[in-house]
């Protein structure tokens, strides 16, 4: 389900490494080669790559990418080039410090993740920053959000896949109880939302389908404009579909006038290796139109090329 | 005789204390072999454990679960020190939730483990239990004052490194001390100083070292220490024991040894004694030996010497880690 090439025969690190530092040296940057190199290697090979790249330079591959290109296009490479974890810590550590209600950063990591992903984010965040990611967002979050958004990210969920149905049943009733009353930041949603596993949670919004006759979300909508309202069909969706939710991401960074360029950026370099192929049959599904096209009308330049290699498309 | 008589009852439980002796009941066996008149003067004179009734003293079904309870108390030590920490520390919180322990158990599992050892119990728990422990406190604690606290505190991944920011540390004790006025002004009214989002956002957010120096900021800007100010709330004491166990953990454990010693000391208290024992033995247990002296004039090892009998003794005095031990 993921969308990266890499080739059959992989050169050794250490070729790799020449070729990058070739690609930085003299007049101008070969772009084409970073994007060749870094955009067809896995998570463990740019690993590697990092490692042997500061023993034999003394310098951090990152470092020397920053230095050399710019923009959008060098956003895509250092958070492609980050591990997982490092790249979650650091879009984390954004959303927390530029936090705004329409943010939806910190619902897609702590919900897209496994339990184990979320953690390594965190401890990667202490590495980091020297601090932890809970008392960032509650330092820099308030009100109704950061009683949402802290426990979200705090929470080291059940992975197994027991189901309780008793409970599913009680819960989708609870839910639909306090929604009924509009008692949206109500403790309990937010517990169960917070604190459930994520097969306890579909279990529980499947019931809630059954028992009510439409999705839970159908019930959060009376106000289209509230943000609130919004982050927590985001927590639902990204539980429940991540590869729709992902297209509706990438859908509005590319349509109408101008593109946002961070949403779209985020979205391919975090699923580019989990489930892109998803999110490209769910684009084209939805838009009529693959999504490689779609970015190469709204995007130019090494920016583009290498999006479109993270979406495995041959050059 | 009365004498023998006395130092058996001692030993079957029967002056107080913890545990059994073992050693002096097995040599009473030897001692009175083939005197069963020894035994009968033993059972006249131990009310509490028979009763006459008509021909026979019979044994009180009371006290044989008593008995039961103090005999359990050397093996229980046994088999939460041979278990892992990990496991140790699930099922603690596990019984907490699930057979109202106190809430107390979970604060300390929170609050005086590092990060590591948290996340450690953390995946104990999910494995031993199939759900995670903020879920299950979640839902228990869902109706109580200190519900977000408690779900905060066990869910934390807190930084452990040296590095505090002053400013922040600053204005931090301020807004404890904004807190606490504001919970004692709105008097009943108002929410709980426990409910507080702010306190609840710094305690169970900020590094240990971070909050050590707020508290010591509070101190300067206040002229008391946080815990006084905290126990004056009430009934409410999750927070006091939250502050004590992340700042002063040492403190903590000492007085929750002396709650144990203490005479009149209930079910729960008692068994504070071997769960202290054996998780601090290998951690704090020479700074909790010295709390323990600061605060209530006495040394830990000779209370527990005074209190405590036969194997189980000896076990709480090789995990307190006293000089001499008599094994």
């Amino acid at each position: 389900m993921a969308t990266l090439k890499v080739p059959a025969t992989v050169p050794p690190v250490a070729d790799d490494c020449e070729q990058l530092r070739k690609a930085f040296q003299g007049w101008g940057t070969n772009e084409a080669l970073i994007i060749s190199i870094l955009g067809h290697r896995d998570a463990a090979q740019r690993r590697a790559i990092r490692r042997a790249y500061a023993e034999a330079h003394g310098e951090e591959l990152l470092r020397s990418i920053t230095d050399e290109i710019s923009g959008d296009f060098e956003r895509a490479v250092i958070l492609w080039t980050l591990d997982p974890a490092e790249r979650d810590a650091v879009l984390a550590n954004e959303a927390a410090r530029k936090w705004q209600p329409a943010n939806r950063v910190l619902v897609e990591i702590a919900c897209t993740r496994t339990s184990a992903q979320v953690f390594a984010a965190r401890q990667a965040y202490h590495e980091r920053f020297k601090r932890s990611l809970e008392e960032d967002i509650a330092a820099h979050v308030t009100g109704d959000f950061r009683k949402l958004l802290v426990p979200l990210v705090s929470t080291y969920r059940y992975d197994g896949p027991e189901v309780n149905t008793r409970l599913a049943h009680s819960e989708a009733k609870l839910l639909h109880e306090k929604i009924h009353h509009k008692a949206y930041t109500d403790d309990e949603i937010i517990r169960i939302l917070t604190t459930r596993s994520k097969p306890q949670l579909l279990a529980t919004f499947n019931h809630y389908n059954d028992a009510f006759g439409h999705r839970i979300n159908k019930d959060l909508k009376a106000d289209p404009k509230d943000e609130y309202l919004k982050t927590l069909r985001a927590i639902i969706r990204c539980f429940s579909c991540p590869d729709r939710y992902f297209e509706k991401v990438a859908r509005q960074a590319i349509a109408g006038l101008g593109t946002d360029e961070n949403a779209l950026t985020r979205v391919i370099t975090t699923r580019a290796e989990v489930d892109m192929k998803l999110i490209k049959e769910a684009y084209q599904k939805r838009n009529s139109v693959p999504l490689e096209r779609a970015i190469a009308g709204d995007t130019s330049g090494d920016y583009e090329s290498m999006l479109l290699a993270l979406l495995g498309q041959e050059r | 005789m009365a004498d023998e008589v006395q130092q058996l009852t001692r030993a079957f439980s029967g002056l107080g204390g913890l545990g059994v002796d073992e050693p002096t009941m097995v040599s009473a066996l030897a001692r009175w072999r083939k005197q069963p008149e020894k035994r009968s003067g033993f059972r006249k004179g131990f009310p509490g454990f028979f009763r006459s009734h008509g021909e026979i003293d019979r044994c009180e079904e009371e006290y044989m679960l008593h008995l039961a309870a103090e005999f359990a108390r050397f093996k229980n030590l046994m088999v939460l020190w041979a278990m892992h920490p990990w496991e140790r520390d699930a099922r603690l919180a596990h019984h907490v939730l699930h057979q109202q322990h106190p809430v107390a158990i979970v604060v300390e599992v929170a609050c005086t483990r590092s990060a590591d050892e948290l996340l450690g119990a953390r995946r104990a728990y999910q494995a031993l239990f199939h759900h995670s422990l903020e879920e299950d406190v979640a839902y228990r604690a869902r109706d109580k004052p200190y519900c977000s606290l408690l779900v905060g505190l066990v869910s934390a991944y807190r930084y452990e490194g040296p590095r505090v920011n002053e400013e922040v540390a600053k204005a931090e004790a301020k807004a404890l001390g904004a807190a606490v006025k504001s919970a004692a002004a709105g008097g009943g009214a108002g929410k709980k100083l426990v409910e507080n989002e702010e306190v609840v956002r710094i305690l169970t957010t900020r590094s240990k070292p971070h909050l050590v120096e707020t508290f010591k900021y509070y101190k300067e800007m206040h002229g008391r220490h946080v815990e006084e100010d905290l126990s004056h709330s009430g009934e409410e004491t999750t927070l006091l024991e939250t502050v004590l166990c992340l700042a002063a953990p040492a403190k903590y454990f000492s007085q929750v040894m002396e709650g144990a010693l203490r005479d009149g000391a209930d079910h729960h208290a008692k068994e504070a004694l071997t769960r202290v024992a054996v998780t601090r033995s290998d951690h704090d247990m020479d700074d909790i030996r010295a709390a323990y002296h600061q605060q209530f004039g006495a040394k830990l090892e000779d209370a527990i010497a005074a209190k405590a009998h036969g194997h189980y003794r000896d076990a709480l005095l090789s995990l307190v880690g006293a000089g001499n031990s008599s094994v």
